[in-house]
């Protein structure tokens, strides 16, 4: 291979598949004989069940079984609290179905099995609950009043957990601060509307005793050591596919949903396929959503404009139950300072339980939501002191001279103290104020203004901990027939490219086509030690477990060529799929050299000959293995990242607000972005501009609304509104490439990058654009146009 | 369940009523009898097993289900298997020729990096078909583009490949 596959911009091999229709999404599998799962789901927020009679759904034709909390034998438990954390006491999580009592409009409390769907919903129907309704509170700074009604008896003041986190010394830093700016901002609940809602098929084969589950999950092999044990069956006889998956952004993460479990038990339990495929409500009110937070952020600065110290205290609404712990919550405190030098931070938040759909990462998992507050705070503290809103940022961002930049006393969602390891942060803002031309931009501004335009600029700059651990794998085998190259790792690709990306690391390595390395991924038969893509880890993780696979492999490679060329291994190069002596044409094909390395009794084919316990080449002088030594040219290998990996960018956009019908108009967005070495530039860009339209729909447009009771009034794509082609921008995108100092590929992850800052930009646009109303800072998100109605109304 | 536990007998199908349904699938002539209530979308996918069609909302907002009913992009998840007796249907497994290889339009999705996940891009492709076969010509500027794929949810992309895919495809099927 001439050129270097990473850091080009390489097809992906899934594209074909996916674009003629042939993915294989969890309810594409064909499963003759399955039975169809519909769910009873509580209507109240909260309320006691005094009973509950499934006679009439059971006796309706075509339904197999209903089950409740009382026939489903050891599934009737707490589901497992999945990241413990000493801030919490007592945490809260789901029953599969509800015992006693329900917790949110959407919680399930039966599940019907039949023939199809259509009947299983008709006799969900049919199942008769008897409820008595409790008071409710749902708006999040009165759930923590002595006077609201609980979530839990068991938590006083719904207050799930309460943390404090303290980097450096903030009270002296506090006392000596010669000015203080003081925000309240506020980003609102909203979902990670997957294309593909969540899916779950099972099978029991009761010959062979093996379970088989296709669940559209990002973590299968965590899934089904739960399953395993769970259910009580050994690891082995459990195999969980996580096939294509329509989308994740962490939804997906979340282990166990209830019908993760009871749909592989009602499979073992009636000996039929089963499968769930939820629909759009389904998904609305039954998998988990993330967001809401209310912070309170002080920055305590010289008049200079440099930040000494930084307070910040917030609510984090965790819903009904917390079964992913605090891990939003936790995420948002440590990247409460961005990418400012802020030596001295206190941090406290509250999660509190509200009776709504239960929270768990959504794309970007509190780093918008920190991002937000700093980025708001900071715009402010320019205005207090009537600076320019990149001056302020050039007196405080971290300089490239001071990394590693340590947060002592931050710890992250790995456990770990916070410690940016490298970036050019001053470098990407002056690449922002160039490509959006800002020097000129006031007089433009101006301009519009005087024809009745109102333009406004907002920015804000962001970091993201990438590439968390604990650790994960690869294996690589060179196929002995085909040539081709197998890559397994243990995680699941929600779209992200997966097949491709990796396939580009190790065609660098083994000199073979991309389109030539063949990842199977997402199925605990073929590879079973890991933990799930999240936290825009694969790339940092896996990738470059994958890289030290294939130095293995080449190694291997290099050395068996050579003797079967006779020459010596550093005069053997690998390219166009064959192992070539450097300078000649002299070569042999790497299928030749897998079979070669694996002795042989049976003459298959034309290399196998070559490669049997009679041919001339074979071993005569011991064992056709020598001791110590593997069949094929095979490695495995991992990597464990020391900490995580901090990526960055700084986004900016001109918008124009329109005052009489209070539209936003987004006329230029530009993109600066770093996240290190890019193994694929096309990929990492669709990364970055998805996440800006997601960022765009929590900028402007997502909401989940809740009434007074606790129902959800937006349950659907027609009244929570997902972005369009309409509403998304064109999105100019510059890169930085600064590779990350701690690992191999120098790598930083990209997935959740695109949409942390956007909300902060165009709250930051839509007040430049809007100052001569006299309009307050717009510090919530989504704004709407009432929102702005009200600000220009009542500027 | 256990080998040597007797297997519950279970009903085989709904009550629901049937009526006899015969279209053409992607030039094929199909007939059935179905669930008077069954979607169109169920019928392609789970009676005829063209699972590239695929359901991302059941209410007609997203465009996942699209495909072509008589020369028109339709949403099969509010269509009825039934109402889509006579027709000629048209899915994403008809798109690329017979030996696999791509529609120019396919070709375009892939070159530009149109999809991620891969869930929304049937229906996407079918929608932006349908416009490319149409006598109306398309309006190929972006705010022309991008109103042509309002009807079509994509939660991976941002849209702005899927606009330059629908361009790329235009001006390639244009030189033909």
């Amino acid at each position: 291979m001439s050129t270097r596959a990473f850091g080009s911009r390489v097809q992906r091999n899934i594209d074909p598949q996916l674009l003629r229709g042939e993915g294989s999404f969890v309810d594409d599998i064909p499963l003759p004989g399955a039975l169809h799962v519909g769910f009873v789901r509580s209507p109240f927020a909260r309320a006691r069940i005094n009973s509950i009679d499934v006679s009439m759904a059971l006796a309706h034709p075509g339904v197999a079984a209903v089950y409740t909390c009382d026939n489903i034998g050891d599934l009737d438990l707490e589901m497992p609290l999945l990241i413990p954390h000493p801030s919490m006491k007592d945490a809260r999580t789901q029953r599969p179905l509800a015992r006693g009592d329900v917790y949110y409009v959407g919680q399930t409390v039966a599940m019907v099995v039949a023939v199809d769907r259509y009947t299983a919903e008709d006799a969900a129907a049919l199942v008769d609950v008897d409820y008595d309704p409790l008071e409710v509170e749902i708006d999040l700074e009165r759930a923590i009043l002595d006077e609201a009604p609980l979530v839990h008896q068991t938590h006083a003041n719904n207050i799930a957990a309460h943390l404090v986190q303290v980097s450096g010394k903030p009270d002296q830093a506090i006392a000596g601060a010669e000015h203080v700016t003081r925000v309240r901002v506020q980003v609102d609940r909203s979902t990670a509307a997957a294309m593909e809602c969540r899916a779950v098929a099972a099978i029991f084969d009761r010959v062979t005793g093996e379970l088989t589950v296709w669940d559209g999950t990002q973590a299968p092999i965590s899934v089904r050591g739960g399953l395993a044990s769970i259910l009580k069956l050994d690891e082995d006889k459990v195999r969980v596919i996580a096939p294509n998956v329509g989308g994740g952004f962490g939804q997906k993460v979340l282990l166990f949903y209830p019908d993760e479990l009871l749909v592989p038990f009602a499979a073992m339990h009636l000996g039929r396929p089963v499968k769930y495929i939820e629909d759009r409500r389904e998904n609305f009110v039954g998998s988990t959503q993330e967001r809401t937070q209310i912070h309170t952020i002080e920055l305590y600065a010289k008049k200079t404009g440099e930040v000494v110290a930084l307070r910040d205290s917030f609510l984090h609404d965790t819903g009904a139950f917390i079964p992913y712990g605090i891990a939003v919550a936790q995420v948002a405190s440590t990247s409460i300072a961005g990418p400012y030098r802020i030596p001295n931070i206190w941090v406290e938040f509250k999660a509190v339980y509200t009776p709504t759909v239960p929270i768990t990462p959504y794309r970007g998992c509190g780093r918008p939501h920190a991002c937000f507050a700093i980025e708001r705070a900071m715009d402010q503290l320019a205005d207090d002191l009537g600076l320019d809103r990149f001056e302020i940022r050039r007196r405080n961002l971290i300089g490239e001279d001071e990394f590693p930049k340590l947060r002592e006393g931050l710890l992250f969602a790995d456990g770990l103290p916070v410690s940016l390891d490298s970036g050019q942060y001053h470098k990407a803002l002056e690449m922002l104020h160039d490509k959006l031309d800002v020097a000129n931009f006031a007089a433009e501004q101006e301009k519009a203004r005087k024809a009745g335009k109102h333009l406004g600029l907002g920015m804000a700059f962001y970091v993201e901990g990438t590439g968390l651990g604990p650790y994960e794998g690869g294996h690589i085998k060179i196929h002995p027939i085909t040539g081709k190259v197998y890559v397994n790792t243990g995680l699941t690709s929600q779209g992200q490219g997966h097949d491709t990306v990796f396939a580009q690391i190790v065609s660098d390595q083994l000199g073979v086509k991309v389109e030539d390395v063949i990842l199977v991924e997402g199925d605990t038969k073929a590879f079973d030690w890991g933990v799930a893509t999240f936290a825009s880890r694969a790339a940092v993780v896996s990738g470059n477990a994958i890289h030290k696979s294939a130095l293995i492999v080449r190694s291997k490679t290099l050395t068996a060529a050579a003797n079967m060329l006779e020459a010596s291994a550093d005069d053997i190069e690998l390219r166009d799929g064959a192992a070539w002596v450097k300078g000649t044409d002299r070569q042999v094909s790497l299928a030749a050299v897998a079979t070669a390395t694996n002795p042989l009794r049976y003459a298959f084919n034309e290399s196998a000959k070559a490669a049997t316990q009679f041919a001339p080449a074979s071993r005569h002088d011991g064992p056709a293995l020598g001791e110590g030594q593997a069949p094929g040219l095979e490695a495995t290998d991992y990597y464990s990242p020391p900490c995580a990996t901090w990526a960055y960018g700084v986004h900016g956009a001109i918008l124009e607000v329109d005052p009489e019908i209070c539209s936003v108009k987004v006329k230029r967005y530009v993109c600066i972005h770093d996240c290190g070495n890019m193994i694929n530039p096309m990929i990492v860009e669709g990364q970055v501009m998805g996440g800006i339209a997601q960022g765009i729909g929590g900028a402007m447009y997502e909401r989940i609304e809740f009434d007074t009771d606790g129902n959800m009034i937006n349950a659907n794509f027609v009244d929570f509104l997902v972005p369009y082609a309409t509403e998304v921008p064109q999105v100019e995108i510059l890169h930085l490439e600064t590779p990350s100092p701690l690992n191999p590929l120098g790598v930083k992850g990209v997935g959740e990058a695109g949409c942390i800052p956007v909300g902060a930009v165009i709250a930051s646009g839509i007040d430049d654009a809007l100052r001569p109303f006299g309009a307050a800072p717009f510090q919530h998100i989504p704004i709407t146009p009432s929102m702005i109605h009200a600000a220009v109304a009542g500027g | 369940m256990n080998r040597g536990t007797i297997r519950p007998r279970l009903s085989a199908t709904s009550i629901d009523p049937k009526a006899a349904v015969a279209l053409t699938v992607n030039g094929e002539a199909v007939s059935a009898e179905v669930s008077v209530r069954m979607l169109l979308s169920d019928f392609l996918r789970h009676e005829l097993g063209l699972t590239g069609t695929h359901v991302g909302c059941e209410h007609g907002v997203c465009g996942a289900c699209t495909v072509i009913i008589d020369g028109v992009a339709a949403r099969s998840c509010l269509t009825f298997a039934v109402q889509a007796s006579g027709a000629e249907v048209r899915t994403i497994e008809s798109v690329a020729a017979e030996d696999g290889s791509l529609h120019p339009l396919q070709e375009a999705f892939r070159d530009c990096h149109a999809l991620q996940c891969g869930y929304c891009t049937p229906g996407m492709i079918m929608n932006i078909l349908s416009n490319l076969e149409s006598d109306t010509p398309m309006d190929l500027s972006e705010e022309g583009i991008r109103d042509m794929l309002s009807g079509n949810l994509c939660r991976c992309t941002g849209y702005q490949n899927i606009v330059a895919a629908v361009r790329q495809a235009a001006d390639a099927l244009a030189s033909r």
